[in-house]
């Protein structure tokens, strides 16, 4: 009867104890959605009362007030288009050759290896890189088209890793089907594995391309910060993006140059919360079409 | 008789084209293959461009300045008359604020993965997952914001009045929250691999869900949730825009997270900014630094990888 007693009352300790546990799990998960929500609504909250169609629409201006994103709004775009235009045929070009053509061997596993490690590669570290080989070595200058090779290179990791997934949750079935109907590996590939594939990796090459939009540092590094004054023509101008303009204002000491850095942001957090909603969705839409 | 004349007819007028497309097949395919192959060497060769652009550019500063000197001095003051090239400072400064964020996103983060996976109904999770995900998406850039302008003024100064406008502990906390999905994502796969039979054993003995949770989970799980908090921490090293805009552009040897500092990424960042002349020692400096930095960060790289190899848990 006492050896009872005693059980309780250690099942009691550990009832007391899993209680206490599992409050903390609990309140570390909720800790990081509150940071985030306090995040949005702080910025919300500075920047929402300049958020206007003039605001957008403006050139950058020495007087806050005036001033708007109307340049490095179009520099984004422009940044994102180029940087799509070079990352995604490497990316998934690699990815193809990884999962479909390769052979085991140490050539493949390098490869492999060294995709892994660039992916660690901080981004300031890249903007050395295009600094020294776009900039400076080819000449390109402090250009558009400088800035999107580097930012191809920083997302190439990221891209070929999400498109290989979705090479991978293709049933091998389905190639051996077309290889047994005497297609090449090739055929095989453009007509069965990428059709298949496709929605899931165009959703790793959204979020590629969001997490292109919102990188400052190598750009930083090629000297993108300026004072510009006119929207870019062609990939040989010069040019500057959300997040440097932001940079910009967030380094002024002057308190309304805070409110357009807050402005800004939340531009830049509509359009990347939008990629991401679109990338999602692509990804529901898929799972839910899939016939193996 | 019609018949058989038209296959032969059709076999002669396919046979020899056939034959053609097979070699132009055959042809098309190795074009492929190797214009495929390409595009996956660019990664190798983007590796040995990075290499040899450190150590190309930071051979004419370490032909100025010794390494010796680089690595231990304890002044940072390249842009200043009297120049001293010990990185101590920036070193030190990069490696408090990463720690503290650390301090930060792994209890946390940990916390949340043996939530996530042990405890959480599935629907709940399909929400809380990608919303934490959703601060990984987030731009640095808006990280350093919200340090200087919220996390200083209103909350840190209301704890410590002393505290600096530009301080580390802001950019440690906002760097914290920016690594935490990390930490967490990377964990909770880890403790979602370990097999439920592992689970259902414990529960067997009579454990109940924290004991499965602490001592059989986590344990298991335990190769995953250290390389998910060394990647983490390499993150926190290369991170720029947080340190450049809420830490401070002042180096700073100092143990003191209430003081500004000057981190490694946030110097590269001063002097490209800066008028400072291509060419000269002062301009060489970012490379000195970018090639600290990225030896710091692959070793944190590559320390992770060992460690799942080497501690990984096999099962089934």
């Amino acid at each position: 009867m006492i050896a009872g007693a005693a059980m309780r009352r250690r099942l009691r300790v550990r009832r007391g104890a899993g209680g206490i546990f599992v409050t903390l799990c609990f309140a570390a998960t909720l800790a990081g959605i509150v940071a985030l929500a306090v995040l949005l609504i702080t910025v919300a909250a500075d920047g929402v009362q300049r958020l206007s169609w003039e605001f957008i629409n403006s050139y950058p201006s020495r007087r806050p007030e005036d001033a708007g994103i109307k340049v490095a709004l179009y520099g984004t775009l422009w940044l994102m288009a180029f940087t799509g235009a070079f990352a995604v045929p490497l990316g998934i070009g690699a990815a193809v050759y990884l999962e479909e053509f390769a052979t085991r061997n140490w050539l493949t596993r390098i490869i492999e290896t060294n995709i892994n490690n660039l992916a660690g590669v901080p981004s300031i570290v890249y903007g050395i890189l295009g600094l020294a080989i776009f900039v400076r070595y080819l000449d390109l200058g402090r250009s558009l088209l400088a800035g999107s090779l580097t930012m191809a290179l920083l997302i190439l990791p990221i891209i070929i890793v999400a498109s290989r997934e979705g090479l991978r949750a293709v049933p091998p079935s389905i190639r051996e089907g077309s290889l047994a109907l005497g297609a090449t590996r090739w055929q095989t590939v453009r007509f069965q594995v990428l059709p298949a594939a496709l929605p899931s990796m165009m959703t790793g090459v959204i979020l590629a391309l969001s997490r292109a939009i919102g990188e400052t540092a190598p750009l930083i590094m090629m000297g993108a910060l300026l004072f510009i004054s006119y929207t870019p023509d062609s990939p040989f101008d010069r040019f500057t993006v959300l997040p440097i303009q932001i940079f910009n204002w967030v380094s002024r000491p002057q308190h309304e140059f805070k409110e357009n850095a807050a402005a800004g942001i939340i531009v830049l957090l509509i359009v990347l919360l939008s990629m991401n909603a679109v990338a999602v969705l692509l990804r529901t839409w898929f799972e839910g079409r899939r016939k193996w | 008789m019609a018949a058989v004349a038209s296959t032969i007819a059709v076999q002669s007028r396919v046979r020899p084209k056939s034959v053609l497309s097979k070699r132009l097949r055959r042809a098309r395919e190795a074009v492929i293959y190797l214009s495929l192959f390409s595009c996956a060497i660019v990664s190798v060769i983007t590796t040995f461009a990075i290499v040899f652009t450190l150590i190309a550019e930071s051979l004419s500063f370490f032909e100025e300045v010794s390494l010796v000197e680089f690595l231990t001095g304890t002044q940072w003051t390249p842009l200043f008359t009297i120049q001293h090239f010990g990185v101590l400072p920036l070193l030190g400064a990069t490696m408090l604020i990463s720690v503290l964020a650390m301090l930060v996103a792994v209890p946390l983060g940990l916390l949340a993965a043996i939530y996530l996976s042990e405890y959480a109904p599935s629907g709940l999770r399909a929400v809380v997952k990608p919303v934490l995900e959703v601060l990984a998406g987030i731009p640095t850039v808006v990280y350093g914001y919200f340090a200087l302008t919220f996390l200083t003024p209103n909350v840190l100064r209301g704890l410590f009045t002393d505290i600096a406008p530009f301080n580390a502990l802001a950019a440690s906390i906002a760097m914290g929250i920016m690594i935490l999905p990390l930490v967490s994502s990377l964990s909770e796969d880890a403790m979602r691999a370990v097999p439920q039979s592992l689970r259902e054993g414990a529960y067997g003995l009579g454990a109940n869900r924290f004991e499965v949770a602490t001592r059989v989970v986590v344990p298991a799980a335990l190769s995953g949730i250290v390389a998910a908090s060394i990647l983490a921490m390499s993150r926190a090293v290369g991170e720029t825009m947080i340190v450049a805009i809420a830490a401070g552009n002042q180096p700073n040897l100092s143990w003191n997270p209430l003081e500004g500092m000057q981190a490694m990424t946030a110097y590269i960042v001063q002097v490209s900014l800066g008028d400072t002349p291509r060419g000269s020692v002062e301009y060489d400096t970012i490379f000195a630094v970018g090639i600290l930095l990225f030896a710091v960060t692959l070793l944190l790289n590559i320390g992770a990888q060992w460690f799942l190899s080497r501690f990984r848990e096999e099962y089934e």
